[in-house]
C-alpha cells in the first residue's frame, strides 16, 4: 500500500468519527422526539401528515402489527414503482420517449429499490424516463433507508425499554427519519455535489461535436435481414442528462447503491472528481456510523455503541488493506507485456483495468471496500475487473452480513443480532444465562437471531448452485473459468444482502436472474426484519437484570473482540468452501506462471 | 437508567409502552399505507427533485448543465466526459468499453473482462501495437492507464505519466518543441491536494484545446 493510500483512509475515518457523535446524537433525539429546532420547525408539517393518514401519533404498537404495517407499506411500494416503470412511456417527463422495461425487468427492479438492494440489471440512461427516476426510484432511496433506520430504532427500543409491550409506532418512526434525518441531510449533500460538477437538469440528452471526428464498426441489418459490419464516422457525442444530484444523495446516504447512469460513481456526472468521491464515501458511512451512537445514547450508555463502532472498524480496516494492496500490485500479466504499473508521482498505477485516472488505486478499492461493506453497492469501478483477492474482498464483505456499518439501520441491526448470539455463545462457554444490557437471551431471541443470520447464507448458496446447474443460469457469466462461477456467486450474495453491487460482466437481465434474484433479495430483506422485530419485542417486554459481579461487560475489548469472533466465524465457515471454488482458485492460476 | 426490579409492566415504564395499545383492525393499516405513499413519494420525488434543481440552475448553473466547454459559440465537449482522440497530433484519451463507439455517451461502463481472461490481454496487446505503430522510437513502458478501459468508458482524465509517454510524439506530429508540449502539460497538470486526495491527472480535452489554440491540428495520422 501506498502512503498515499494510508493516507486517504486516515483522511476519511477521522471525519467520519468526528461525525458519528453530533449525528448520532441528533437522530437520537429525532426518534425520541425531543422538541429541538428541527422537529419544531417541521412540527406542523409531520402533524398534517399525521391528520391525512388518520394516524394517532401518540398509539404504539407492538412488534406484530410494527412488522405487518411496515410489510403492507413497502409492499404497496413495490407495487406503484413496478406501474410506474410499465407506464413511464404515457406518462410526463420522459423527454427521450422511453418505452416500459418488460414485466420480469419491472419485477426485478421494483423490488430491488424496496428492498435497499438497488441492484440494475437495466441500463439506465436508455430504460428509465425521469419521472420513473424520481418519483420512482428517488422515493424508494428514501424509503428503503427510512424502513431500515426503523427497524433498527425499534430493536434499540427492545433493549432499552424494560416490561413493556410496544416497540414504537411505525408511520411515525418512518415519517420522522425521512422528515428530519434523510430528506435536509440529502439537500445539503445534493447541492455540495452540484457545486463539484455533479448535474441537476431537465434538459433532453445533449448532442455535442467531438473535437477529432471517431470512426468505429457497428453491426447492422442489411436489405435482406443478415447481419454485416459496417464502418460508421460520427463527429457528435450524446451526453445524458437529468436530475442527478438530487438522486446521488439520497443512493449514498440512504446506503442504496442504484446509479443514475450505467457506470454509477464511475460515471463523470455522478462522481465528478476526487473531492466529490470523498463526500460520497463520507455520506454512505455518515448514517450506519452515527447510528451505534445513537444505540448506546438511547440505551443510557453511550460506551456500548462505541464498542459496536470499534468492532465495525476493526474489520474494515484490514479488509481496505488487503483490496488495495492486491490492486496496486496490478496484473501479472501486463506486467509481462512491459506496461507500467508502479506508483508513481506521476501515476496511480497498479491495476487500472475498470478504474478512474480520477481515483486511482486508493479511491477506487476505499470506495469498493466501504460500497461493498456497507450495503451501498454503489461502485466507482467495475469490481468484475479487480484482481481475484482484490475482487473476493467485496463478495466477502458482502458475506460477513452487512454489518462492517453496514446498510442504513440494517448494518446497526444484524450487528446486535450477532452480538446477541455471541453472547448466548460466551454464556454456553461458562455455563451462565447469557444476558445484553440487562436482559436475558433466551430461547426465542436465539432462534429469532438465528433465523435473521442464516436466511443469507440459505439463499446465497442455494440460489447459486441452482443458477449453475440450469441453462439459463450457466448463460449469465460473461468471463471464463472460476471467474464466470464468481461473477454468479457474487450476484446472490449482492441480491440476498441487500447490496446491490455487481461483478457486472454477468447479463443478469434475463427471465431467470431477474426473478430469482428479484425473490432473493425480498426474502434477504424481509425475513431477517421479521425476525428482528420479534426479538425487539421480546426483549421490550422482559424485565432488566441488575448488573452483578457475574455480568459479562459489553463495552470492553473483551466483548469487541467476542463480536468480530461471531461476525468472522459465521462468515468464514458457512463461504470458505464457495470462495474456494472463485477467487482463491483464480488467484493460484494468476500466479502459477 | 435506573434498575428498578418490579412487576412485569411495572409503573416506571411510560404509560404508552405500557400496553394502552390503542390499536384498531388489520384493514385500518391500509390508510395510513396508502396516503403516506403518496406523500413521500410528492415530497422525496417530486417536491425535492424541484427545489434541489431550482437551487442548482441558479447557484451553479454551470455545472448542473454538465460543464459544457465552448469554442466559437458551438459546444464542443464537456470538461467532465471524454473524447476519444487516434491522430498523433492530439494526446489518445484513455480506451473505452462502451460500444458501438468508444466514449458513447448512452452506453457508459467498463469492459468487466477478469484479470485472467484471454480477451482483456488480447485487447491489451493490441493497445501496445498501436500506441508502438504511432511512436515507433519510444521504447519506454507505456503506463498502465493508457491501454486499460475505464470504468466509465467516459474517463476525461489520463495520468500524468500517460500524457508524458505522449509528449514526443505530439510534439513531433505537430511542429512543436518537446518542452512546449511538456509545458502545457505541465499547465494542464492535477496533483493530489494535500498529497492524498486525487491523482496526477491530466484533463485529455482540455490538454488537446490548449494543443489546439498554439497549432493548427496537423491531418490524420
Amino acid at each position: 500500500m501506498t502512503a498515499q493510500s494510508w493516507g486517504l483512509l486516515a483522511l476519511f475515518l477521522a471525519i467520519a468519527l468526528l461525525c458519528v457523535r453530533p449525528f448520532g446524537l441528533y437522530m437520537a433525539q429525532v426518534m425520541e422526539g425531543a422538541p429541538i429546532w428541527p422537529v419544531r420547525v417541521g412540527g406542523a408539517l409531520e402533524r398534517l401528515i399525521y391528520r391525512l393518514c388518520g394516524v394517532d401519533p401518540a398509539a404504539e404498537t407492538g412488534w406484530k402489527r410494527y412488522a405487518v404495517a411496515l410489510l403492507v407499506f413497502n409492499a404497496l411500494g413495490a407495487l406503484l414503482l413496478y406501474a410506474l416503470q410499465r407506464l413511464q412511456f404515457y406518462l410526463p417527463l420522459n423527454p427521450q420517449h422511453l418505452p416500459g422495461p418488460p414485466p420480469n425487468s419491472a419485477f426485478n427492479t421494483a423490488l430491488s429499490f424496496v428492498t435497499n438492494t438497488n441492484w440494475q440489471s437495466y441500463t439506465p440512461e436508455t430504460t428509465m424516463g425521469y419521472l420513473t427516476q424520481m418519483a420512482g426510484l428517488t422515493v424508494q432511496n428514501f424509503l428503503s433507508a427510512a424502513t431500515g433506520i426503523v427497524v433498527a430504532v425499534a430493536l434499540i427500543r427492545g433493549l432499552a425499554r424494560h416490561s413493556a409491550r410496544t416497540i414504537g409506532n411505525f408511520w411515525v418512526d418512518l415519517t420522522r427519519v425521512t422528515l428530519y434525518v434523510l430528506l435536509p441531510i440529502a439537500a445539503v449533500i445534493a447541492i455540495a455535489l452540484v457545486s463539484q460538477g455533479v448535474i441537476q437538469n431537465f434538459s433532453a440528452y445533449k448532442t455535442v461535436s467531438l473535437l477529432q471526428p471517431v470512426t468505429y464498426r457497428q453491426q447492422q441489418v442489411n436489405a435482406a435481414g443478415q447481419p454485416v459490419m459496417q464502418t460508421v464516422t460520427t463527429d457528435e457525442q450524446t451526453l445524458p442528462m437529468g436530475p442527478v444530484a438530487s438522486q446521488e444523495a439520497i443512493k449514498e446516504l440512504g446506503t442504496n447503491g442504484g446509479g443514475f447512469f450505467n457506470a454509477n460513481s464511475a460515471h463523470p456526472y455522478e462522481n465528478p472528481d476526487a473531492l466529490t468521491n470523498l463526500i460520497e464515501m463520507l455520506a454512505i458511512v455518515l448514517i450506519p456510523a452515527a447510528l451505534t451512537y445513537t444505540f448506546g445514547h438511547m440505551v443510557g450508555d453511550t460506551r456500548q455503541g462505541w464498542a459496536v463502532l470499534a468492532a465495525m472498524i476493526i474489520l474494515f480496516v484490514p479488509l481496505y488493506a488487503l483490496c488495495n494492496h492486491a490492486e496496486q500490485l496490478g496484473n501479472p500479466r501486463l506486467s509481462a507485456l512491459g506496461v507500467n504499473q508502479t506508483a508513481s508521482r506521476l501515476q496511480s498505477g497498479g491495476n487500472m483495468e475498470g478504474k478512474e485516472v480520477r481515483f486511482g488505486i486508493s479511491g477506487s478499492t476505499l470506495f469498493a471496500t466501504l460500497a461493498t461493506a456497507t450495503s451501498t453497492g454503489a461502485a466507482n469501478s467495475t469490481y468484475d475487473s479487480y484482481m481475484p483477492l482484490g475482487g473476493m474482498v467485496p463478495l466477502f464483505d458482502m458475506m460477513l452480513g452487512e454489518v462492517v456499518f453496514g446498510g442504513v439501520g440494517s448494518g446497526l441491526y444484524s450487528m446486535l443480532i450477532f452480538a446477541i448470539v455471541g453472547i448466548f455463545i460466551a454464556g454456553l462457554m461458562i455455563g451462565r444465562t447469557p444476558e445484553y444490557l440487562g436482559k436475558k437471551i433466551e430461547a426465542f431471541e436465539i432462534k429469532m437471531s438465528s433465523i435473521a443470520i442464516l436466511v443469507m447464507p440459505a439463499l446465497v448458496l442455494v440460489g447459486t448452485a441452482v443458477a449453475v446447474s440450469v441453462p439459463a443460469g450457466r448463460a449469465g457469466p460473461l468471463n471464463p473459468g472460476a471467474h464466470g462461477f464468481s461473477e454468479i456467486l457474487y450476484a446472490f450474495t449482492s441480491a440476498a444482502n441487500n447490496n446491490g453491487s455487481a461483478f457486472a460482466g454477468i447479463s443478469a437481465d434475463t427471465r431467470f436472474y431477474n426473478i430469482a434474484l428479484g425473490l432473493a433479495m425480498w426474502i434477504g430483506r424481509f425475513w431477517p426484519i421479521a425476525a428482528v422485530l420479534a426479538v425487539a419485542g421480546s426483549l421490550a417486554a422482559k424485565k432488566r437484570i441488575p448488573v452483578s459481579a457475574g455480568t459479562m461487560p459489553t463495552h470492553g475489548p473483551t466483548f469487541i473482540a467476542l463480536l468480530i469472533g461471531t461476525v468472522l466465524l459465521v462468515g468464514a465457515l458457512t463461504f470458505v468452501p464457495a470462495l474456494a471454488l472463485g477467487p482463491i482458485v483464480e488467484h493460484l492460476l494468476l500466479w502459477s506462471h | 437508567m435506573t434498575e428498578l426490579p418490579g412487576a412485569i409492566f411495572d409503573a416506571t415504564a411510560p404509560r404508552s409502552h405500557r400496553g394502552e395499545v390503542r390499536e384498531g383492525p388489520a384493514k385500518s393499516m391500509l390508510r395510513p399505507a396508502v396516503v403516506l405513499l403518496l406523500i413521500m413519494t410528492a415530497l422525496t420525488g417530486v417536491v425535492y427533485p424541484l427545489v434541489i434543481t431550482a437551487i442548482a440552475q441558479v447557484v451553479f448553473p454551470v455545472q448542473a448543465g454538465g460543464s459544457l466547454i465552448l469554442r466559437d459559440g458551438k459546444v464542443i465537449g464537456s470538461r467532465l466526459i471524454g473524447q476519444p482522440f487516434s491522430a498523433a497530433g492530439y494526446f489518445w484519451s484513455r480506451p473505452s468499453a462502451s460500444t458501438p463507439q468508444p466514449y458513447n455517451g448512452l452506453d457508459s461502463g467498463g469492459s468487466n473482462l477478469g484479470p485472467l481472461n484471454p480477451a482483456l490481454i488480447q485487447a491489451v496487446k493490441a493497445r501496445i501495437a498501436a500506441l508502438r505503430a504511432a511512436d515507433p522510437g519510444n521504447t519506454a513502458p507505456i503506463p498502465v492507464d493508457l491501454v486499460t478501459a475505464s470504468a466509465s468508458g467516459l474517463d476525461p482524465d489520463i495520468s500524468l505519466a500517460a500524457a508524458y509517454y505522449q509528449a514526443g510524439r505530439v510534439a513531433r506530429a505537430r511542429h512543436l518543441s518537446l518542452a512546449t508540449v511538456r509545458g502545457l502539460i505541465g499547465a494542464h497538470a492535477r496533483y493530489p491536494w494535500l498529497g492524498v486526495l486525487g491523482q496526477p491527472r491530466v484533463n485529455v480535452l482540455e490538454l488537446n484545446l490548449a494543443l489546439d489554440a498554439v497549432t493548427q491540428p496537423a491531418g490524420d495520422k
